[in-house]
């Protein structure tokens, strides 16, 4: 016989405003199984918690329903409280009359009986509430970074140094990321490769971290504490033990004229080749695709039109015929730092994409993105650190910055501001001006957004100390005149039209996510938005968690970030990965999915649709142990208690814990006054 | 599918040469369409800066005769009737109320059901059968030697909300239609910027510069001729380039894109009224029918030559055939290459 206590919340105001809470108490109490209804200003507060438990020992109750929020709120708090009171806490429902009654009505008496109705619906399933325990699941205690940026170097070292064991894995063939590429670093203009680099090297060399380079993310499976995760680990023709970095494949490799990637296409690297003198690791890659020895496979020739760098290597490393290999890693949780691409503007788009091509980027030589100007400044770079412009190599006497190109822009671009701009371009001028002090900085500007610890005093410098000029407005379009760069715009401060003469134009294009996200977060079964910026689980209180338990997400891979906030947030996610490591089990929610195997089929209906991976294939076997027929089998450490199997079975062979089909009938029942 | 032929005042005024080369290469393509019966003024540049009212009620009127005489779509192939046309056409759509308050001001049945078209739109569609027709002539095409800078102006992309059939700054039709021509268009820079336009009379020098801008930047992107699809623009360009400034540089002739259009298809030059602008269009008619004539001369000695060379390999084959006893297949051509 059901013992039910109803409990109505007035919410303060938000509930009691437009629902007689005194009687919906009232009118609950007399509904059969319930033996105590309550009404009080705030249930969720110590007070109110006590009036629950004092209930439950005093009534001896079966079940408790919480009239009140939205179970998202409270559900955690009175069932937590029911515990203390020795009640099983999956017997302790919340009634939710604010979010579907209070605050969406206005006439009281109606608002009333609806939630009369809603506190009934509550009750009727309480009644068939089972009392549940907690799953627990094991924990492997290693985890997985992927993205070895600024962020994915920072997370790895924070969970090593925490004892535990981490796989970093980099598409690249050394770690670094687009932080390695930056000459100096704003507030401070201290050197990005100076203050990088060590951090590599750390990573590196910590006992703690395997590293994979030149690898990506082929497969994952698994669920949070148990992971298995298949690494594509690309051939890189160079044996990673055998080779001892000393560049002399590099000296040898005749195809030196390939675009090189660091350098953002300005500078020119052999065919094998590190992407810089401080690489981590130092090996090389050989590019296949501008590889003469390949080029020549490719084209079917019969002997081998090159083989200079594996004459050069001194300790044999280098081997033409490697494949692409397989390494599975078991792991308990994914930290994804994969980072951002800059918009390339240009005038051929992909679908879905505009561009902008009135910009001439692409076209115009001395129309570069604020990367290039990066290696163009960098003493790494290919000018050795000197400004110079790409058509010509003349010391630019006029260089325009514009800023907000493809960001805040909703019908050409992106809709969303890319943060760092404001920043690194106030950085540019300074650069620039330090380097060139004759010459002339414009920048054209929507708002100048310099939020963070010294960064207004940054942005202000660069115009009060430095000299750059400041115009508020747009550009409409760039295109080269001879030997300049005209540049049109509009000063919306003195409402007149603009054109310089420029030697060469830097555009601060917006902040993308890496290409592949998609693919990568489907394979993590983690959201991302229109822009393909991953989703983080809570905007505000849960930044670095995604909606799949044990993957966690650090710098821009989830939005535009500076270094400051990617560091700040891989450091986060490495104190989520240690607390979830700090036990030697998981505790997960209850209320799963269950087979019941006497009726299944085996149709697999269910495995077809869950979302989750979470459903597998079970033996049946007959009474002499010979298999006979296949079942399916909900894994409760994957299951996340979305019922999508629940509807789609034929045979009506699947309940969900705490959500059954004789609950939800009892719940319409209810409603229906039966 | 009718379509209704809306002329404006300036087709069959100051730009007569377009309404001819729009109606012959109509005529070409099987292209039907009948005028609106007591058309009035679509309102211009002047009526919408009057009054917002005044400015919708003016093309709706066009719009209801279409509607009335049974059309689907009209063709306002001046930009600036284009335009406001649309944007009329829009505004009613968009804005409530405003429907109501249009029939009230019209007297008149207005249920706003009609397409408006721009010319590229209508010429965009037809770029298959032109090419067709192009590829079918007997003679080489007289425009594979011919660079052009394709000019729309503000007008034809403008606003995007009620144009909408291109890109607002980097449009690509008008561009599809000169290559279904057979012509290069050129890849520049001033396709979308503003020529100046009504300013023509009140501030000229204004004018000038702006337009001497476009000019400059054609010629310096390697263009022979600038196409257009708008009288205004076509006036600034070709009217005003006298009193521009051009430091010794050749005169840029300014074409209609219907022009172009009869030009590919063959049709006879007096239907195209080149003869009505004030650049000169002769020296380059002229340079395109020398290219043609020299193009066919080239076509023809190329054919002669590859008839004497297959003419040569068939006997060397054959000689070779019976010096080794038909298995020569690999020597037999290398050897009569030279």
């Amino acid at each position: 016989m059901s013992r039910i206590g109803v409990f109505v919340c007035h919410c303060g105001e938000n509930i009691a405003r437009t629902v007689d809470c005194a009687a919906v108490a009232d009118a609950l109490r007399e509904h059969p199984g319930v033996v105590r209804a309550e009404d009080y200003k705030y249930m969720c507060s110590d007070p109110g918690q006590q009036l629950v438990k004092k209930a439950i020992e005093e009534d001896g109750l079966t079940g408790v329903v919480v009239c009140a929020c939205s179970p998202h709120m409270h559900e955690t708090t009175f069932r937590r409280a029911a515990a203390q009171a020795g009640l099983n806490p999956f017997v302790v429902e919340m009634a939710n009359i604010r979010e579907h009654c209070s605050w969406i009505h206005d006439d009281r008496e109606r608002a009333t009986a609806k939630a009369i109705d809603i506190g009934r619906t509550i009750v009727e399933k309480v009644k068939q509430d089972r009392p549940l325990e907690t799953i627990r699941i094991p924990v492997t205690k290693r985890a997985l970074v992927i993205g070895g940026g600024i962020a994915g170097i920072q997370a790895a070292l924070d969970i090593a140094d925490g004892g535990h064991e981490v796989v970093l894995v980099e598409k690249e063939a050394s770690i670094g990321g687009h932080m390695s590429q930056l000459s100096e670093t704003f507030p401070t203009l201290d050197c990005s490769q100076c203050i990088l680099t060590p951090r590599m090297v750390e990573a590196y060399q910590h006992p703690r971290i395997t590293l994979h380079t030149w690898s990506e993310i082929e497969k994952v499976d698994g669920y949070i504490g148990n992971f298995t995760v298949t690494i594509r680990k690309k051939a890189r023709s160079v044996d990673e033990n055998l080779c001892n970095g000393c560049g002399d494949c590099q000296a040898a490799c005749p195809s030196r004229k390939v675009a090189s990637e660091f350098d953002a296409g300005l500078g020119k690297r052999t065919a094998i080749s590190t992407p810089f003198p401080q690489a981590v690791p130092n090996i090389p890659v050989l590019d296949r695709a501008n590889c003469t020895l390949f080029k020549g496979r490719a084209k079917g020739l019969a002997k081998d039109a090159c083989g200079k760098c594996k004459e050069a290597c001194l300790k044999g490393a280098i081997d033409y015929d490697t494949e692409d290999t397989f390494v599975t890693e078991e792991v308990g949780a994914i930290v994804v730092a994969t980072g951002f691409q800059l918009y390339d503007i240009g005038r051929e788009q992909p679908a879905g994409l505009k561009g902008y091509g009135e910009y001439g980027y692409g076209e115009v030589p001395d129309v570069i993105d604020g990367l290039q100007f990066e290696r163009l400044a960098s003493a790494s770079g290919p000018t050795g650190g000197e400004i110079l412009r790409p058509s010509d190599g003349a010391v630019p006497r006029t260089v325009v910055f514009v800023k907000c190109v493809g960001s805040r822009d909703p019908e050409k671009g992106m809709s969303y501001c890319s943060k760092i701009c404001c920043m690194y371009t106030a950085k540019h001028t300074m650069l620039y001006k330090h380097k060139v002090h004759d010459g002339r900085a414009v920048v054209f500007y929507m708002d100048i957004r310099a939020a963070g610890k010294g960064y207004d005093e940054f942005s202000r410098r660069a115009i009060e100390e430095d000299g750059a000029e400041y115009v508020r407005g747009r550009v409409s379009r760039i295109f080269r005149d001879g030997d300049v760069v005209k540049v049109w715009g509009y000063d919306t401060l003195s409402g007149r039209q603009v054109v310089i003469d420029a030697d060469m134009v830097v555009l601060a294009t917006a902040v993308r996510p890496q290409p592949g996200i998609a693919e990568l977060a489907q394979k993590l079964s983690v959201s991302y938005d229109q822009d393909g910026f991953l989703n983080e689980a809570h905007p505000k209180l849960r930044p670095v968690e995604t909606n799949t338990a044990g993957v966690y997400l650090a710098g821009a891979c989830q939005a535009p970030r500076d270094i400051p906030e990617s560091v700040a947030m891989a450091s986060a996610t490495a104190a989520k990965v240690l607390g979830l490591f700090s036990a030697d089990e998981l505790e997960r929610d209850p209320s799963v999915a269950l087979v019941n195997e006497r009726t299944c089929s085996g149709c697999f209906h269910c495995e077809r649709v869950c979302p989750y991976g979470a459903v597998e294939h079970r033996d049946v076997c007959d009474m002499e142990g010979h298999v006979c027929g296949h079942v399916a089998w909900v894994n409760p450490g994957v299951c996340q208690g979305c019922g999508t199997c629940v509807a789609v079975c034929p045979s009506k062979s699947v309940e969900l814990a705490g959500f059954t089909d004789s609950q939800v009938y009892a719940e319409i029942n209810a409603l229906a006054g039966w | 599918m009718t379509l209704a032929y809306y002329p404006g005042c300036s087709m069959h005024g100051t730009s007569r040469e377009y309404e001819e080369s729009l109606l012959a290469v109509a005529a070409a393509l099987g292209l039907d369409f009948a005028e609106i019966d007591d058309w009035s003024c679509c309102g211009a540049s002047s009526a919408h800066a009057a009054d917002h009212l005044l400015g919708v009620a003016l093309p709706a009127r066009n719009l209801a005769l279409a509607e009335a005489q049974g059309a689907d779509r009209v063709l306002a192939p001046c930009a600036a009737c284009y335009n406001r046309l649309s944007g009329a056409a829009h505004a009613v759509a968009e804005e409530p109320g405003l429907a109501a308050r249009v029939r009230d001001v019209l007297e008149r049945p207005f249920a706003n059901t009609v397409k408006v078209l721009s010319i590229v739109e209508l010429l965009r569609g037809l770029a298959p059968a032109i090419e067709e027709r192009v590829a079918a002539r007997l003679e080489p095409d007289p425009l594979a030697h011919l660079s052009v800078a394709t000019y729309w102006g503000c007008l034809l992309v403008r606003p995007p909300l009620a144009t909408g059939f291109d890109d607002a700054e980097q449009p690509t039709g008008m561009d599809e239609v000169v290559a279904a021509c057979g012509a290069r268009p050129v890849r520049w820079n001033m396709a979308v910027e503003c020529c100046g336009g009504a300013f023509s009379i009140a501030r000229t020098s204004s004018v000038l510069r702006l337009s001497r801008a476009i000019i400059d930047d054609a010629r310096r992107c390697g263009a022979d001729a600038i196409v257009a699809a708008c009288p205004l623009c076509h006036a600034n360009l070709d009217f005003r380039q006298s009193a521009m400034s051009m430091k010794g540089a050749p005169p840029m002739p300014v074409l209609y894109i219907t022009q172009l259009v009869g030009l590919a298809l063959g049709l006879p030059l007096d239907l195209l009224g080149f003869d009505r602008h004030f650049v000169d269009t002769q020296p380059l008619l002229a340079r395109l029918a020398d290219d043609a004539r020299r193009a066919a001369a080239g076509a023809a000695e190329r054919e002669a030559a590859r008839a004497a060379k297959a003419a040569a390999r068939a006997q060397a084959g054959a000689a070779a055939a019976t010096a080794a006893g038909g298995g020569g297949e690999r020597t037999a051509p290398a050897g009569a290459v030279p």
